[in-house]
């Protein structure tokens, strides 16, 4: 019996808990995608760097505000911060939007073209990004760095196995709940928001109907900007800050709109959730675990792992591949692509 | 009233208008029939702005409106219906009729932030609107369902009482009864009937069903291979020898109620 309850501690700590908190991350993400997608039609691939780009102006804001001296302890800075590098991000988006979107936009162009001109806006954004802070791995969480440390937890309970939960998986999944809930309120409440929807739904009837379509684009790229800052900050908050990582997020992020079926909110957020549990329980190492539930000679040697993490993208690929090649809308059924 | 004048529309050899003249008279309901291919949904998207016609004028009250947008049209009170019923599926009904009126403050995020009051008023007197829409057409029962879950008849009755959120002056109805049991059509045509009575509205549609054509229009205009065939009374018109032999040269049935 202890052994059971000491392994659901062990994939708790190692599984349930970071999973969850990876899940929202890119859940949030994946959001950004998905609007950016049943709005504009096309699926933007600067999507991670915009998230890099509002990460480090919530970092350049919080370093700022540490020189200061301002503190929120035991909350990180960076929660201070966040609005600021919102605020950027918007800014970038809509300049963005204006330079680049808006001239494909009239001339009608295919969602290809989109596409592509998003690859060119990637590498772009990028370059600003290491050109302003740097290629380099940015540590920017403060305050209290756990809610519950593994050692206190196993003096509590008396147990093996601890859970260790850290400040910044704690902040996330609070976010991620706070930020889903804000954003269905938004889409299902107002009136901006349902004329987000219907444009989504009907581009023809909409224009009838007097919805003005630059409107629409325009609080979309805000909604766009203000999620990718906060995914990526609460990323960078949980692990660490590094601009190559942000371009690699796209992968999983992209397989998790896809899979919860593109231009669907709440598929965006399943998909999230999916991808990064697949990404966690694949790349485990159950020796441990495999110790605590089987007689002690069948205990094995190796690590027992499926993967090792090095290649954890190819799980999001894989699972990407699959979605496409059996159900291309998604779970939830999104624009077919 | 809708004034056409001389109006072509050609689609690389295709002449699908050819020299179309007619007008619509104001408080009336105007048939319009031909048959399949006589430039009847084209002639309609001409004079709602989705195509910019080759060549002709139409005038609005005297004003010419020739190639205005469609929102634009919509905003001088001039609306049309599709031939395949358009709505906001994710929508519920209601919602899809409150989209209907343009420009308010809703619609910018700033407002809903520092004008909150005037937001919510607006919202209100909309809701108001629709909801009396709804009781005049009398889909009480179905106004919290999704549009995507209504059938074909009902979604008919929607695009109607968009029309009413505005106001309408000028409906374009295409072929409004296509697809729709005899109940509702005549649902439908009820309504038609008391917003022209009631409310003055000036209707133009496009159908093939003698009957419901008989009971709403008149005048009723022919059209065939993109010309105006001749006009009158539904009994002028189906006595007509031209309009029997354009039927005829169709390969279709010998009279126009045996057109579907
Ligand atoms: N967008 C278009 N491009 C090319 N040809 C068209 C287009 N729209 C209509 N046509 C042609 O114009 C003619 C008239 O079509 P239409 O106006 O739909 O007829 P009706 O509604 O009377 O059945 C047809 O020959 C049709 O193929
Ligand atoms: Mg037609």
């Amino acid at each position: 019996m202890d052994g059971a309850l000491n392994s659901f501690l062990l994939l708790s700590n190692f599984v349930l808990v970071p999973g969850m908190a990876y899940g929202s991350q890119l859940a949030i993400g994946a959001l950004g995608v998905t609007l950016v997608y049943g709005i504009l039609r096309f699926s933007n691939f600067a999507h991670g760097d915009t998230m890099a780009f509002g990460t480090m102006a919530v970092i350049l804001v919080t370093w700022l505000l540490q020189a200061w001296g301002v503190s929120i302890s035991p909350l990180p800075t960076a929660l201070l911060a966040l609005p600021f590098g919102i605020l950027a991000t918007i800014v970038l988006l809509l300049l963005t939007d204006r330079w680049v979107y808006r001239f494909f936009r009239r001339e009608k162009a295919a969602p290809v073209v989109f596409l592509i001109a998003s690859v060119g806006v990637m590498f772009v954004m990028n370059g600003v990004v290491r050109f302003i802070i740097g290629p380099n791995d940015q540590r920017f969480a403060d305050g209290e760095r756990f809610i519950i440390k593994a050692r206190e937890f196993k003096r509590l309970t008396g147990m093996n196995e601890g859970v260790a939960f850290k400040t910044s998986q704690g902040l996330t999944i609070v976010t991620a709940v706070i930020v889903v809930a804000a954003l269905f309120w938004f889409l299902n409440r107002t009136r901006a928001g349902k004329s987000m929807r219907a444009y989504s739904d009907n581009e023809d009837l909409a224009l009838l109907s007097g919805i003005n379509p630059e409107r629409v684009v325009m609080i979309t790229w805000i909604l766009a900007a203000a999620l990718a800052t906060i995914a990526g900050t609460l990323y960078g908050l949980d692990k660490s800050f590094k601009p190559f990582t942000y371009f690699q997020l796209l992968l999983p992020i992209f397989a998790s709109a896809i899979v919860g079926g593109l231009g669907n909110p709440l598929g965006a957020i399943a998909g999230g959730f999916i991808i990064a549990f697949s990404e966690v329980t694949v790349t485990y190492a159950y020796k441990k675990f495999l110790a605590y539930n089987l007689p002690p000679d069948w205990a094995p040697d190796s690590l027992m792992q499926l993967l090792s993490t090095d290649y954890k993208f190819a799980v999001s690929f894989v699972i990407l591949v699959l979605v496409l090649l059996i159900r291309p809308t998604g779970i939830f059924r999104g624009k077919a692509i | 009233m809708i004034e056409v004048k001389d109006l072509h529309m050609h689609f690389g050899g295709i002449h699908a208008v050819d020299g179309v003249s007619l007008s619509f008279e104001g408080g009336r309901i105007t048939g319009l029939i031909g048959p399949n291919g006589a430039g009847k949904t084209t002639l309609f998207n001409v004079i709602a702005g989705l195509h910019q016609p080759t060549s002709g004028q139409v005038l609005l009250d005297g004003a010419d409106i020739t190639g205005l947008k469609p929102h634009e049209l919509f905003a001088k009170g001039m609306l049309r219906t599709f031939q395949i019923a358009q709505e906001f599926s994710t929508l519920t009904v209601r919602e899809n009729l409150m989209m209907v009126p343009a420009n308010q403050s809703g619609e910018r995020l700033l407002d809903t932030w520092i004008r909150p009051a005037q937001v919510a008023r607006e919202e209100e007197q909309v809701r108001a609107k629709a909801d009396e829409v709804i009781e005049f057409l009398e889909i009480s029962q179905v106004a919290d369902e999704l549009a995507g879950n209504l059938s074909g008849g009902q979604k008919k009755l929607l695009e109607l009482g968009r029309t009413m959120m505005v106001d309408a002056k000028i409906v374009f109805l295409d072929e409004v009864g296509a697809g729709v049991n005899r109940t509702l059509l005549n649902t439908l045509g009820d309504a038609i009937l008391r917003l022209q009575k009631e409310r003055g509205y000036t209707f133009c549609m496009i159908e093939h069903d003698m009957d419901f054509i008989s009971r709403l229009c008149d005048p009723v205009i022919v059209m065939a291979e993109g010309a105006v065939l001749t006009q009158g009374s539904i009994d002028e018109v189906k006595a007509n020898e031209l309009v029997i032999e354009a039927y005829l040269g169709t390969g279709l049935k010998n009279k126009p109620e045996a057109v579907s």
